[in-house]
């Protein structure tokens, strides 16, 4: 937990993109070579910074996608129409150009095989993007034999817009039908496809008491999506008897200034 | 050498907004919520806050207490270290100074630095000259209203020339002690201190 009080400077590093993905019509996401860097853990998040040809500069922080073991680290992006930021990597960015990226940041919203489980995982919009770097990095362990998949539970509830707007949608499916120890529950708060049963509501207490491992399995919850999701699932879980300290979340907006903008990061974060 | 992100053109800031962004900045208008963890609600009957000394001598005061303390209106710039700063916050609070005071009068006595404890167990810490001399205060009031609790109501510490991170959200104790000991972020990676501007966000930064 303790991070040496005389660390070095974290650097900022030279990343090439290697490859752009559509994910919805509003996520991309972008896949970076980054010499030098030094891993992460499944959570945390990097800030990345734009240098525009005159020396102007921004900076902002996105969760990391990827597993700790990828080959390169991935950026899951939603586009805000008033972003400075977003627009830019979701739509111009494209192979081989480059930007600047540090990190990794944050020691708290985190979660490894050794954290242990069971594991709840709630997610809302693109909050998905941390959860899914637990996700992955929990399949990928499991697959060398790593970790007890027993143990290390898993469900993820999802809350999304529309069909359509489900990221990682295919591969959540792919996951889970081949390891009955990963649940995903979606529920779709503005529209549904012909036919859908699942879930169509904004996620409430009904919802998590029929979702959530019971609280006397202690488990390991992250929460990530906007605010009011946020604090609507934290809270709601305490009231179901969840130890606060097990419940760690990030949240993002109003601003959306940052796709799951860290946070464990901060206004007293 | 820092690579040109090809195609960015950017949002440059008018001069003044420039000038007033610690680096690494932008500015925003609303109010992002960032807490690690659920949103405590503590009942203001059952609310108090303390000021507890190296030697463990301690006064405290509940809510009607606090609240019958002299306020100041503070008008601040705030930076979190996520990158956002919003400009012209309004509070409403208790000075440090005025808390200090009074707990002199009961003997407690003030060390080099602060711990900082808040419901649910966040901490942070902070040296003691950076919240004396009218530079911090215990807020509960923000934009005329009482403090919401998703921002750190019933109070919160404001310590606006540090990272927000500073500002512990639903504070409830102010302990001093003799040597400096690092809190809930400054032992997750985040700078000790946290100057915006010198840019102070992480372990390692200066």
């Amino acid at each position: 937990m303790t991070a040496p009080p005389t660390a070095t400077r974290i650097p900022w590093r030279t990343a090439t993109v290697a490859s752009v993905a559509p994910e919805t019509a509003r996520t991309r996401t972008v896949v970076f070579d980054v010499p030098g860097w030094p891993g992460h853990r499944p959570g945390q998040h990097v800030d990345v910074r734009l240098t525009a040809d005159d020396g102007y500069q921004t900076e902002r922080s996105y969760s990391i996608a990827s597993a700790p073991n990828d080959a390169r680290l991935a950026l899951t992006v939603e586009r805000l129409d008033d972003g400075e930021v977003s627009p830019y990597l979701t739509e111009e960015l494209r192979a081989g150009d480059q930007i600047e990226l540090r990190g990794p940041i944050g020691g708290y919203f985190v979660w490894d095989i050794e954290t242990g489980g069971p594991l709840f995982l709630v997610g809302g919009g693109s909050g998905i993007v941390p959860l899914m770097a637990m996700v992955r990095h929990r399949h990928e362990s499991l697959a060398t034999a790593a970790g007890d998949a027993h143990s290390l539970r898993t469900r993820l509830l999802y809350s999304s817009r529309a069909w359509d707007e489900i990221i990682y949608r295919d591969e959540l499916a792919h996951l889970a039908a081949e390891d009955h120890t990963l649940e995903v529950v979606h529920t779709l708060t503005r529209s549904a496809p012909e036919g859908w049963s699942g879930f169509r509501r904004r996620i409430d207490k009904e919802m998590l008491a029929e979702t959530a491992w019971p609280a006397r399995e202690n488990p390991r919850v992250f929460v990530c999506g906007p605010t009011p999701l946020v604090e609507s699932v934290a809270g709601t879980l305490v009231e179901l008897g969840h130890q606060p300290a097990l419940v760690k979340t990030e949240r993002f907006g109003p601003t959306g200034s940052v796709t799951p903008q860290s946070t464990t990061t901060k206004e007293s974060k | 050498m820092t690579p040109i992100s090809r195609g960015f053109r950017g949002r440059r800031q008018p001069e003044g907004t420039a000038a007033r962004l610690p680096p690494g900045q932008y500015e925003t208008r609303d109010f992002p919520v960032l807490s690690a963890g659920p949103t405590p609600h503590t009942p203001l009957p059952a609310w108090d806050l303390t000021l507890r000394g190296a030697d463990g001598k301690s006064t405290r005061w509940t809510w009607d207490e606090f609240a019958a303390l002299p306020r100041e209106k503070i008008t601040v710039d705030i930076h979190c270290v996520t990158k956002w700063s919003k400009f012209a916050t309004g509070w409403e609070g208790v000075s440090i100074d005025t808390l200090i005071s009074e707990a002199a009068a009961k003997e407690v006595k003030t060390s080099a630095y602060v711990l900082a404890r808040s419901d649910g167990g966040y901490t942070t810490n902070v040296p003691l000259a950076d919240l004396t001399n009218g530079k911090a205060w215990i807020a509960f009031g923000y934009g005329g209203s009482p403090l919401p609790p998703e921002h750190g109501g019933p109070a919160r510490l404001l310590v606006p020339h540090l990272y927000f991170w500073k500002s512990a959200k639903w504070v409830r104790e102010l302990r001093f002690m003799d040597t400096d000991s690092p809190g809930f972020w400054e032992s997750l990676g985040y700078h000790n201190y946290g100057d915006p501007w010198r840019e102070q966000r992480y372990s390692g930064d200066e």
